[in-house]
């Protein structure tokens, strides 16, 4: 093996060029039965993701009685009942209210902190620089968990627990480590000399930031920030522990508590509905951006 | 080929191994402007305030109240040692969180990283063998597809899977559909024997996607010429997937190892949805569970606080066990640091 890869040292291009003699050659009998083969198994793990979601969305328009008569009948009456109790009565209005709030200021908020801070723990050298550097790994290598406790008084003595800024300032302490680590990498990347000349030309720090830096950063930034928002709309533990106002519920713990309300009294049909109406705006949204997103994907695994 | 983050886990993989010295640090000595020291408290002042009083300032703390019989409202706690971690050594309750979080934490990531291995040299190098190394036709539909699940909320997916597995929901009904009447109205998060198994088939669902993704990168950024040369060796495809794509992108491997893992002694989220007390005879109660019942619920926080510091130890272990493993099996000396 040590003989192939030597081979291979040079050159990375994906397809070679054909040269303009080859035949066109037939696929043998082997290729057809692996492509099948292949195919198979990722159709079948294909209908494995979309069946539960194709399901989940003909469940939401059946009534309560109708999904407990049988899994795969068709609803009797395609009607957005189920949606509307879902979005008033059951409070999954505001609840997508506040997510889009927190998530929303926490995001742009964390964009900011975490390039500030990346750029000048990459591009700065300064005493300490490192010790904050490993800081930060240790951040990100804890579970959250062990913090919660301490986290819930925290917020407590300063009287932000139970309200919407208080979440915002954990999502983005939170989220902070990630963002500043691959941002340092960007950040580290940038060529010297634009700054240089920046400077040269009397751009102060604050401006050789915003006007040269952060462009320069843009699609590193495009990429943390998707996984961030990914994140902190996903975020479970935080608002459960920290933000048990029934007002203030983010969609993540509505959701819980609307599925585990009274255990048997739920509304089905209508859970369902806040099923769909929680996936579907995030599921668009990667349909439509699917190209950047799988390219930030692999922008993270290959430098 | 850096296993550089491209989502938490991976950026604790990377900054776990010496990655941030790689280049010279851009910095020169600077004058201490106006503009500078304005520019370097905001800057790095603000930003570190915020995650020292919101990260670092609650682990310091944690550590402290495990040493302690605090119930959190009461002001007066006293030092008791290391009691609470013998009280937990000796709950079996938890030390079932524990074991069935080990066992998370082993299996979760194999099944994964081996279904979405496959599925990701299927896409990239599943083509006929003859002419460039390419994947499969419509493959790209594959990976779009399969992604889905990685953009849902994990508490969703738990609440959907919950309702699928239901007695009468979708699983007991493709099962009658196809003539499986064995399982008719079987309670498959209500049984001992199947509710760990169902658990783990819905964290493993929502990772292949992302998981396959990363790997087809991966592969991607292996040169073709190294495809072409094993074939031209006369490697089957088999051979091509074990000699040389996966000792290629072993580094891609690790990270996802420890992310998944890392995520698996968590999975608060999808136990919360899926068996919120624990499962049939606490068959997949997990140690985070575990702790926010004993801080939220009884308000023993110092107790909570033990349970947290043996579940970051558990993870700085886990994370240890992967590094050694992969470092023994020949990982970096092949490689080099990549």
């Amino acid at each position: 093996m040590t003989a192939t890869r030597s081979i291979t040292t040079s050159g990375s291009t994906r397809r070679t060029p054909k040269p303009a003699f080859t035949r066109k050659p037939k696929n043998t009998p082997g290729d057809k039965a692996v492509g099948a083969f292949s195919h198979t198994v990722l159709v079948i793990w294909s209908l494995i993701v979309i069946l539960p979601l194709v399901w989940t969305l003909m469940t939401s328009f059946k009534t309560t009685k109708e999904i407990f008569a049988s899994p795969f009948s068709l609803p009797a009456n395609w009607n957005f009942d189920n949606y509307v109790s879902a979005w008033t009565q059951e409070g999954i209005g505001n609840y997508f209210l506040n997510t889009v709030i927190v998530v929303g200021f926490a995001l742009v908020i964390v964009m900011i902190l975490g390039a500030m801070c990346a750029y000048v723990l990459a591009r700065f050298k300064f005493f300490g620089s490192r010790a904050i550097y490993y800081l930060m790994l240790a951040g990100l290598t804890f579970p959250v968990f062990l913090a919660i406790v301490p986290l819930f008084f925290v917020l407590r003595n300063i009287g932000l627990l139970n309200t919407l800024p208080g979440l915002i300032l954990t999502y983005v302490a939170f989220a902070l480590p990630f963002t500043v680590f691959f941002l340092y990498s960007f950040f580290k990347g940038l060529p010297d000399e634009i700054a240089e000349a920046a400077a040269i030309d009397g751009a102060g720090e604050w401006r050789t930031f915003f006007q040269v830096m952060l462009p320069m950063a843009k699609p590193g930034m495009a990429s943390v920030a998707i996984f961030n928002f990914l994140g902190l709309w996903n975020q479970f533990l935080l608002p459960v522990a920290l933000n048990t106002d029934k007002s203030n519920y983010v969609l993540s713990q509505g959701m819980a508590s609307f599925a585990s309300s009274a255990g048997y009294a739920v509304d089905f049909g209508a859970l369902f509905a806040a099923v769909i109406i929680t996936i579907v705006p995030v599921l668009i949204a990667y349909v439509i951006f699917q190209r950047q997103l799988q390219g930030s994907v692999s922008q993270g695994t290959m430098k | 080929m850096t296993a550089a983050g491209a989502d938490p886990g991976a950026a604790i993989a990377t900054t776990l191994g010496p990655t941030g010295s790689r280049k010279a640090a851009g910095g020169r000595r600077r004058k201490l402007t106006v503009d500078y020291v304005t520019f370097m408290v905001v800057f790095l002042g603000l930003p570190l305030a915020i995650f020292l009083i919101f990260v670092i300032w609650p682990f310091a703390q944690a550590v402290f109240y495990s040493l302690t019989d605090w119930s959190g409202f009461s002001p007066n706690m006293e030092i008791i040692g290391i009691d609470n971690y013998i009280r937990l050594f000796n709950d079996d309750i938890f030390m079932t969180a524990l074991w069935n979080n080990v066992l998370l934490a082993v299996v979760v990531p194999l099944i994964t990283i081996v279904l979405s291995l496959i599925l990701a040299t299927m896409v990239t190098v599943g083509g006929p063998s003859h002419g460039p190394i390419r994947g499969l036709r419509n493959s790209s539909f594959y990976r779009v597809v399969s992604f889905f699940p990685y953009v849902i909320p994990a508490i969703i997916i738990g609440i959907l899977w919950s309702q699928i597995y239901t007695p009468g929901g979708l699983l007991n009904g493709i099962l009658g559909l196809v003539g499986i009447d064995m399982f008719e109205s079987f309670p498959w998060l209500g049984d001992e024997r199947t509710a760990m198994g169902a658990t783990i088939f819905v964290i493993v669902w929502s990772f292949v996607g992302f998981y396959m993704v990363l790997f087809v990168a991966a592969i991607k950024g292996v040169p073709a010429e190294t495809y072409e040369a094993a074939r031209i060796d006369g490697a089957g495809r088999l051979r091509t997937a074990l000699s040389i794509t996966i000792p290629l992108i072993r580094d891609n491997i690790q990270t996802a190892y420890i992310y998944l893992g890392i995520m698996a002694l968590d999975a608060f989220v999808y136990m919360q949805a899926l068996n919120p007390g624990g499962g049939p005879n606490n068959s997949t109660l997990v140690m985070s569970q575990q702790l926010f019942r004993t801080a939220f619920n009884k308000g023993e926080f110092g107790q909570a606080s033990a349970m947290g510091v043996v579940l970051a130890i558990v993870t700085l272990i886990f994370a240890a066990i992967v590094f050694i493993v992969n470092r023994i099996t020949g990982g970096k000396e092949e490689e080099g640091r990549s």
